[in-house]
């Protein structure tokens, strides 16, 4: 790694040189990841619990989730993957419109997934599918999907939407925080601060990006696709 | 016995000695490494204090056999905890079979007890001597925990499920019960105290002023609430019998199998949808909320004393689940 | 020790006179600075943890809730455990003496994230509001532990703002600790190989892993808590379908490590400060070095020996005392070590190395009897009796902050360039050995007597040890008052200290006392292993 005058700038004045501090702020990265996974980890040890323990009414709360929005989403956020993906390569390469472009599409992406989030909650709120007193669950509505409906309990339907909305909503979290450091990207990369020699926020913004993708394609198929053949 | 000035407690239960034995046994190696330890420290602090000729430390970086040593001597006296420990747990663990019934039920801030005739008593509890006895124990709203020093038995009373601990008193005399899990204001003052007679007193304190004993109760509620109309009768049931049901194995729907234990009756009773019996369908209504912690209790006591019929009720069984009610029949009827 | 008459030289460029102005401090980016930010925070939340004991041990004086009510009593232990744990005793060595010193050991300019660092601070402060605000504005009374269903469904007290306290808190640790693995991955000096680390490294490294694996999961967990109390749902309350043994299960697998990340640096600094006063090299260092990251490993799954009577389940039980006796033998591992260590060597005794013994004598008493708590036959009788208190304040106390005070005495040159008072220090830590003892060795007995915690009354046959305990939490009190003048003195009075006033090795006293803004003028190349206080020549090799 060349310390170009520019380069030479980024270094922060505890590093020996560049490279030292790129390699420092990867392992951040990682290491930050790595606490993250042990986040969702905990909800997602009490949803396993639980849908141990009230199976039936798992896959009927699931079968209240709209199957074709999660698709949707499941796609955009892939795409979102792939711009993010293609954001980093043109910084690395030094192609600052490409950059640019691909940091734009994948904001659009990302806000068109919470867009459909938005719709896919407010129909969850009007159909009371809200965890709380006005809670409703239309119990023979479910007969159809479950293969025992007797062992239906409105209140584990009830524990389905509570995880249903932590994990989604953390999820979500996750993405308004990754459109707030990806525009903040775009602003550097429009500015021309990336370049061959120094691209080090793309990337790890990049492997942020790529995790709260991954996470998603857990929840997917846990919420969306429980007990359907 | 309460009262008084005292710096070891009372050993009045079967379980009392064991624990201690095996109490003094790590106080034995807990005193020997302190002092060990302590003696080491003082020694080569005065002995190697510096001073004129001693300026230096010597030149030593360890020693691959002090290593070995000082890891394995440990672990062989912890191999010696572990296993004397788990044995004590088991023990703890298992109630004879033949151990008198008490229900406990918790509650913000009191001790409920009721005895097998059905004779009630709060924060009181009457037990005879030389006899075990095993608690059955609900709570009705947070954790609670019984815990009685003098016998070195300790479980916490959790909602939402049962639990239960045992013990045979050795002594008579008047013993404190103490609320151990933190529950809440008036935590300190969920105690009571346990009274050990001896056998002939408590038969007589026993017949004294009861009530209906919880089995009765629970066959009361079993035929109040319907659930005769599903598990009693002839011929093709509804539900499974549940004749015998207690401690047999019980096949569950989707493979698997549990032991018809207290708690599950409980969870039968309450959940019914958590675990279905093979061969039936899940139509058993939840009784949840219809019936208090205490009238559960009375309704598993009542499941519980109903006996395998032997040989009478093995052929309809066998017409309604095939196989599984005849070995549960066979099982404890062998019992 | 040293017979040096002439009074050393006050630097002139330090870290301290760096800028006045409250701004320089509150936004500075160097880890000196933040760690004396942290000394500060921290302080005043352990007189505050005191006030709360004192007041536990007046109330427990007599049989009879005579000083307060019963509800104020239980939000009394439990502000006392969640403002000793979350706000004294996880910060304590990790973020004032770790980040002081963790770079300058390492031969590093600050540590990886100074901005990270400087957030974490932050975060600290803001959990520290909440938990004020739930203080000031009537208190919480579920215990530190936060058991569901009473503390979701029940409890009558602030128990979501203290919640949202020590999630906040809880980052400031992962941060903290992330910090500290990335700065000891990437930023040793030239020569500083992993062997030749400090110890007190070693154990900040193993400490930070915890940190960024345990963490998280408490925070979920209380996050959790917060919302079924919030909105009245049943995640962990049975009313509504939930667990509370789940709740049980996640608590601990981050509470149970967590007593590491406040043992682990304790036992780092007594590696640094036995060597320094007994001149000698550390005994069995690769043994020491390993057993704390094996502490860390293993720290992570015994988290179920606090629930053996919860009713989890018989096998279960098995397997965690299993591991609990093992994680044990690590932290004997490191007692021997330090024994060994001052044999042949040549000991003086100022205060630092008075507190060292402390440490060790009453370390190994918590430790030996967690193994009677790890014994599932035992636990059933001792656990949550005073037994279990005084376990862990035998740790906790007389292990962690003896430690803390050690590594205060031992590193207070270095941070303020100044010497403190040694007689008087001396005085000091044997006050606190023997107020230490006579306060907790009296609750083993109370405990195996069966007195439950969290009781604020009692039966009177227990009432003899318990005015034992008061008074000696009276003499603890003072014992601890003493360390405060000390140093306090030493800011006013005290002499200049000099680069190395103990002529100890390692890379911070080759700077000046206080060290400069950016610690060394040249990145330093590490030659040699540490506490190399003995020339090879005159030495005896054992392998
Ligand atoms: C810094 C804090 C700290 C540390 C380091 C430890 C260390 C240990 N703890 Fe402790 N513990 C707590 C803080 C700590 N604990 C707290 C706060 C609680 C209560 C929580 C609550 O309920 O509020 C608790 C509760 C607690 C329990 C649950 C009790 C109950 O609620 O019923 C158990 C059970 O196993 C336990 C065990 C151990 C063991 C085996 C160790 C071991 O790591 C100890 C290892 C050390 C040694 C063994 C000493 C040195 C050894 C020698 C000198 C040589 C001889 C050695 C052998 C023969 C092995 N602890
Ligand atoms: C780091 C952790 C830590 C520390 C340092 C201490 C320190 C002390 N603790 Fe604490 N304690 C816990 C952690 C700690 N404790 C925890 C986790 C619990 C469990 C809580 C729960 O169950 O929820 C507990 C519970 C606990 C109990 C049990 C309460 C009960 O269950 O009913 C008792 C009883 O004696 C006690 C006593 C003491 C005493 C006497 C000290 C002494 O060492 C304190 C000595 C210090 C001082 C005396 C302060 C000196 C300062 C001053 C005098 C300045 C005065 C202040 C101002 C001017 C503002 N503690
Ligand atoms: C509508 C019919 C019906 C009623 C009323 C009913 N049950 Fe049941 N019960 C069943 C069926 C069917 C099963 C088997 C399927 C299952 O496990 O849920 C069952 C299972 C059980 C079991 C577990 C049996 C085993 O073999 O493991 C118990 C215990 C039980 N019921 C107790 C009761 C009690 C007590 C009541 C009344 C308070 C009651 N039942 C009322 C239908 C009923
Ligand atoms: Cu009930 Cu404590
Ligand atoms: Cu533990």
């Amino acid at each position: 790694m060349s310390d170009t005058l520019n380069g030479q700038s980024r270094l922060a004045h505890h590093f020996v040189d560049l490279q030292q501090q790129k390699s420092a702020a990867t392992l951040g990265m990682w290491l930050f990841l790595a606490t993250e996974v042990l986040f969702f980890g905990g909800l997602f040890v009490a949803y396993t619990l639980y849908k141990l323990k009230y199976y039936e009414a798992f896959v009927a709360g699931s079968h209240e989730l709209s199957i074709t929005l999660g698709c949707v989403n499941t796609a955009i956020l892939i795409t979102s993957s792939l711009t993010m993906a293609l954001g980093v390569y043109g910084a690395q390469t030094g192609r600052k419109a490409f950059a640019c472009n691909s940091l734009l599409a994948t904001l659009a992406l990302a806000g068109a997934f919470l867009v459909v989030k938005y719709f896919e909650w407010s129909a969850k709120f009007e159909h009371h599918l809200v965890p709380g007193p006005d809670f409703q669950f239309d119990v023979t509505h479910a007969a159809a999907v479950v293969a025992n409906p007797e062992l239906l309990r409105i209140e584990h339907v009830k524990m389905f939407f509570i995880l249903y909305y932590i994990m989604t909503g953390l999820h979500g979290i996750h993405v308004v925080a990754g459109i707030g450091v990806i525009a903040w990207l775009y602003t550097q990369a429009r500015k021309g601060v990336y370049s061959a020699e120094y691209y080090t926020p793309v990337e790890l913004v990049g492997l942020y990006w790529h995790f709260v993708d991954i996470v998603w394609i857990f929840l997917f198929p846990l919420l969306y696709l429980l007990g359907r053949h | 016995m309460q009262g008084g000035l005292k710096f070891f407690p009372d050993q009045a239960s079967t379980m009392a000695g064991p624990v201690d034995a095996f109490f003094f046994y790590l106080v034995g190696v807990s005193v020997f490494f302190t002092v060990l330890i302590f003696t080491l420290v003082a020694v080569f602090a005065v002995k190697y204090r510096r001073r004129p000729g001693n300026e230096q430390g010597a030149h030593i970086e360890g020693s691959k056999l002090l290593e070995i040593t000082w890891t394995v001597i440990p672990l062989g006296l912890v191999a010696i905890m572990f296993f004397w420990g788990a044995k004590l747990y088991y023990d703890q663990e298992r109630a004879p079979a033949n151990a008198l019934d008490v229900l406990v039920t918790g509650k913000k801030w009191m001790w409920k007890f009721q005895h097998s005739n059905g004779r009630r008593e709060i924060n009181t509890l009457h037990i005879p001597a030389r006899t075990p006895i095993k608690l059955t124990m609900g709570s009705e709203d947070v954790i609670h925990n019984v815990f009685v020093p003098a016998f070195r038995v300790k479980q916490d009373v959790v909602p939402g499920r049962l639990t239960t601990v045992w013990f045979e008193a050795t002594k008579t005399g008047s013993f404190h019960l103490f609320c151990n899990q933190y529950c809440g204001k008036d935590h300190s003052r969920m105690v009571g105290k346990v009274i050990v007679m001896e056998p002939n007193e408590f038969q007589a304190w026993l017949a004294g002023d009861t009530g209906l004993p919880p089995v009765a109760s629970g066959e009361l509620l079993f035929n109040q609430l319907a659930c005769n109309s599903c598990h009693m009768g002839e011929g093709m049931l509804r539900g499974p019998s549940l004749a015998g049901l207690h401690g047999s194995r019980v096949a569950l729907l989707g493979g698997g199998s549990v032991i018809a234990d207290d708690d599950y009756i409980r969870e039968s009773i309450v959940n019914p949808a958590a675990k279905i019996v093979d061969g039936y369908q899940p139509i058993m209504p939840t009784f949840k909320g219809l019936v208090t912690e205490e009238q559960l209790m009375h309704l598993v006591a009542y499941v519980k004393s109903l006996e395998a019929p032997s040989g009478a009720k093995a052929g309809a069984a066998e017409t309604t689940s095939g196989a599984t009610l005849a070995v549960d029949a066979a099982t404890t009827a062998g019992q | 020790m040293t017979t040096d008459s002439a009074e050393p030289k006050y630097p002139e460029h330090t870290y301290l006179n760096d800028g006045y102005s409250l701004k320089s401090w509150l936004l500075t980016k160097d880890h000196k600075r933040i760690g004396i930010l942290y000394l500060i925070s921290i302080t005043f939340f352990f007189a505050l943890g005191g006030l709360f004991a004192l007041l536990i041990r007046l109330e427990l004086l007599t049989p009879q809730g005579d000083l307060m009510q019963s509800d104020t009593y239980n939000k009394m232990f439990t502000m006392h455990g969640i403002v000793m744990i979350f706000f004294f005793l996880v910060p304590s060595i990790p973020a004032v003496f770790g980040n002081f010193l963790v770079p300058i050991m390492i031969g590093a300019r600050d540590l990886a994230f100074p901005r990270l660092n400087l957030a974490s601070w932050y975060m600290y402060m803001a959990g520290a509001v909440f938990a004020l605000y739930a203080i000031v504005s009537g208190g919480v009374d579920t215990g530190w532990t936060f058991y569901t269903p009473y503390s979701t469904a029940h409890a009558d007290s602030h128990v979501i703002s203290t919640a949202v306290g020590i999630l906040i808190m809880g980052f400031s640790s992962i941060f903290t600790g992330l910090n500290f693995i990335v700065t000891i991955h990437r930023m040793r000096a030239p020569g500083m190989t992993w062997f030749r680390l400090p110890l007190f490294i070693w154990a900040h490294y193993a400490t930070s892993l915890i940190m960024i694996l345990g963490t998280p999961v408490l925070g979920i967990t209380i996050a959790l808590v917060g919302v079924e109390r919030a909105l009245g749902l049943g995640i962990f309350d049975p009313a509504n379908g939930g667990d509370p043994l789940l709740f049980q299960h996640l608590f601990w697998f981050y509470s149970h490590p967590a007593v590491y990340i406040m043992i682990l640096p304790a036992m780092g600094v007594i590696s640094e400060v036995i060597t320094c006063f007994a001149r000698k090299v550390i005994f069995g260092y690769g043994f020491i070095a390993t057993s704390s990251m094996l502490i860390a490993i293993l720290g992570f799954f015994v988290w179920g020996h606090h629930m053996y009577v919860s009713s989890q389940s018989e096998y279960a039980g098995l397997i965690f005392s299993a591991l609990s006796f093992l994680v044990a033998i690590p932290s004997a591992i490191k007692v021997f070590n330090w024994t060994a260590t001052l044999y042949k060597g040549s000991i003086t005794f100022e205060a630092p190395m008075l507190y060292v013994f402390g440490f060790i004598g009453v370390f190994t008493i918590g430790g030996l009897t967690g193994l009677f708590l790890a014994a599932l036959g035992m636990d059933r009788h001792v656990h949550d009796t005073y037994f279990v208190v005084a376990h862990f304040h035998y740790i906790m106390v007389g292990g962690a902050l003896m430690a803390y005070l050690a590594a205060m005495h031992f590193w207070w040159p270095k941070m303020t360039g100044k010497r403190y008072p040694e007689g008087l220090a001396m005085v000091g830590a044997i006050a606190v050995f023997v107020g230490f003892n006579m306060t907790f060795f009296p609750q083993f007995i109370l405990g195996y007597l069966g007195m439950p915690r969290h009781y604020h009354e009692y039966v009177p046959e227990f009432q003899f040890l318990h005015i034992m305990s008061t008074a000696g939490a009276s003499v603890l009190g003072v014992g601890y008052l003493i360390p405060g003048v000390c140093f306090l003195w030493s800011l006013i009075h005290g002499r200049n200290a000099g680069p190395n006033p103990w002529e100890a090795k390692g890379l911070e006293w080759t700077i000046p006392s206080p060290p400069p803004t950016h610690n060394f003028e040249e990145i330093p190349v590490v030659t040699e292993e540490p506490y190399q206080y003995t020339s090879e020549a005159s030495s005896v090799r054992h392998s």
